[in-house]
């Protein structure tokens, strides 16, 4: 309990210094965001006006704490160019993204520790060496080739998924539209998984139970399946759990190339657009989701764990 | 320099290690001699005709790169560009090449829409890609090192800072970040990139390193090096850093692979160097609408030489690791 407190109290210098962050940077760094908004037909008169609507006549230090209590209650006001509310942006985006989100994650995350464990289980071998390095490979190349060849070969020119688009329904979202950008995702993810899983199993598979277990006669299957793959399991938890924040920002290219209306297509529209509103809005929630996240992943990890200290 | 001398020597039995480096080497030359001019100067001279194939394919692709032509003549709607003759003038002063000289139907690996050489605009990307991602990183290594000895070696409230700042940075997803950035800066170019992925891609050094100074600050030789008066400056950098160089110069090596990844990303999406600059993220970024008709051979040689050298730093990276701390293996 007095660990959680602690970590709650955290939370406030953090971001703190996260706002802080992002009015620097669109604040002092981006200069006057009222030459932004006025378009090309820009008068004297129409830029004061605006810039007396934004505040940013203001001190600095009173920007800021405009900031704050637009952070505060949680009200950041109207897109610049579509003139939707933040909030409401985010409450129609967040569901496109997690329909894509969260099956990837489970099927990325089940193929990598299936294959890591194998790979785990005969390492040094030529079967290991041969994945590690498919594995370095298929990790140098990036996620616009996968994305772009994906789309064309399996949209364009077999026709096994429609090329891009978005439903009303959840299961024709699931089956039809999402089915490509979550084979994209899974793909692109696998092979850092692996390697990154395959290091969690090596370090269980050399502790000293593994060798009692085998030693008191435990079949192989039974220590890999048994033993192994629930210690290995605690790492890899915390692992996908951090990487959810993340995730829902970070998955803008295959948002953007198969136009789902998630958030990440939200971001990289805004970031074209200028549209910073959204992109304040969006960086301060998403700081807010990696720090929650990141102390579930603690507790969880104790949860799992009880030789884990938090202090 | 025994540590290095036996490295090195473990290395050297290391095959894919030196297959790699021998690789990377290879990169850093085409990379040194497209800046000095030695390669791929007329990157942009247009010398085939609009997406010219490759010389291997046979010529059955020519109809479909005729229809492709035909396909891009009407995407104009039959509305004659009136700038096309002040751009070609302009194109021309800029390139010195002549509009109307005679151009290539083939090109040994094919030609953009412009008719530029697939290869040399590859070469020319490698270079904007290494120099970007070697430059990125070495901000990034410069400065997660200094905070890392700063916080690690002084602790107190220099490391409370500098933890802050961490947690701070580490709270946004680096993309996200460097997205955001971007978008307020609003400015092409490769010092820009360059600052960005370097500013904002300080965090994981910052932490090994600090964890490192933690370690070494209470060894005996830094209070041996006390005792004989050295200085705080001097302990820090005279002393305990030879000793975690090598966890710098393995981070180093990763960050490469990190930015040459993240700028292809932000010059796609055309945050990244300016129109005239080439780089495998702007090579990429020409690909879609050109592989709708068909044309691989853009995207194939980005992708290729883009895999390779990565391919390369990492498992060289892998292979220097290894034979810098023999016990992880």
């Amino acid at each position: 309990m007095r660990y959680l407190a602690r970590r709650l109290a955290q939370f406030v210098p953090t971001l703190l210094g996260v706002v802080l962050l992002v009015f620097l940077v669109f604040n002092w760094v981006g200069g006057d965001p009222a030459y932004i908004l006025a378009g090309k037909i820009a008068n004297a008169e129409r830029i004061e006006e605006i810039r007396r609507g934004l505040g940013v006549d203001q001190p600095y230090a009173v920007q800021l704490w405009i900031f704050v209590k637009q952070m505060a209650v949680g009200d950041f006001g109207a897109s610049w160019s579509t003139n939707e509310r933040v909030s409401q942006i985010f409450a129609t985006r967040l569901g496109p993204s997690l329909t894509v989100l969260v099956p990837l994650l489970i099927v990325s995350t089940l193929l990598a520790m299936a294959a890591a464990m194998l790979v785990a289980y005969q390492r040094g071998s030529l079967t290991d060496r041969a994945i590690m390095i498919a594995c370095t490979i298929a990790q140098s190349i990036s996620i616009l080739v996968y994305i772009l060849v994906f789309q064309y070969l399996f949209a364009y020119q077999l026709g096994w998924f429609p090329v891009q688009g978005w439903g009303g329904s959840l299961a024709e979202n699931l089956f039809a539209y999402a089915a490509l950008p979550i084979l994209v995702g899974v793909v692109v993810s696998l092979a850092p998984d692996i390697r990154l899983y395959r290091s969690f199993f090596l370090e269980e598979i050399n502790q000293d139970y593994v060798r009692t277990a085998r030693a008191k006669g435990l079949g192989e299957g039974r220590v890999m399946w048994l033993h192994v793959l629930r210690n290995a399991s605690i790492p890899i938890i915390t692992n996908v759990m951090t990487m959810i924040p993340g995730l829902l920002a970070g998955a803008f290219l295959i948002e953007r190339f198969f136009s789902i209306p998630g958030i990440g297509r939200e971001v990289i529209l805004a970031v074209e657009r200028s549209d910073f509103p959204v992109i304040k809005a969006v960086t301060i929630y998403v700081a807010i989701a990696t720090m929650v996240v990141n102390l579930a992943a603690d507790l969880v990890y104790r949860a799992l764990d009880p030789r884990v200290q938090l202090r | 320099m025994s540590l290095w001398l036996l490295a090195m020597r473990r290395l050297a039995r290391d095959r894919v290690g030196l297959i790699s480096g021998l690789v990377v080497l290879a990169f850093v030359g085409i990379a040194a001699a497209s800046a000095a001019g030695l390669m791929a100067r007329d990157w942009s001279a247009e010398v085939g005709v609009s997406y010219a194939p490759p010389v291997f394919v046979e010529s059955e692709r020519r109809e479909e790169s005729a229809m492709a032509a035909s396909l891009g003549a009407r995407e104009d709607y039959g509305i004659a560009d009136p700038l096309a003759e002040e751009l070609a003038e302009i194109r021309k002063a800029l390139t010195g090449a002549s509009a109307s000289e005679a151009r290539a139907e083939k090109l040994l690996f094919g030609g953009d829409k412009w008719g530029r050489d697939v290869v040399k605009k590859a070469i020319k990307g490698t270079e904007t890609s290494l120099v970007v991602g070697l430059a990125a990183a070495l901000l990034a290594a410069f400065l997660g090192t200094l905070f890392g000895a700063l916080a690690g070696y002084f602790g107190g409230w220099l490391d409370d800072f500098f933890n802050w700042l961490y947690s701070v940075f580490t709270s946004i997803p680096y993309l996200l970040l460097v997205l955001a950035i971007a978008a307020v800066l609003n400015q092409k170019g490769i010092a820009t990139v360059v600052l960005i992925l370097g500013l904002t891609g300080w965090t994981g050094i910052f932490r090994l390193v600090r964890a490192e100074y933690l370690k070494h600050r209470v060894r005996e030789y830094i209070l041996a090096a006390d005792a004989i008066g050295a200085s705080h400056a001097r302990r820090m950098f005279a002393h305990i850093l030879p000793n975690v160089t090598h966890v710098v110069l393995v981070q180093l090596s990763l960050h490469v692979v990190l930015f040459i990844k993240s700028e292809v990303i932000l010059s796609f999406l055309g945050f990244g160097v300016g129109v005239d600059t080439v780089s495998w993220g702007s090579m990429l970024a020409e690909a879609p609408s050109e592989l709708i008709l068909g044309m691989w051979w853009q995207i194939t040689a980005a992708t290729v030489a883009m895999a390779l050298a990565v391919t390369a730093i990492s498992l060289f990276t892998d292979a220097v690791r290894d034979a810098l701390d023999p016990r992880l293996q």
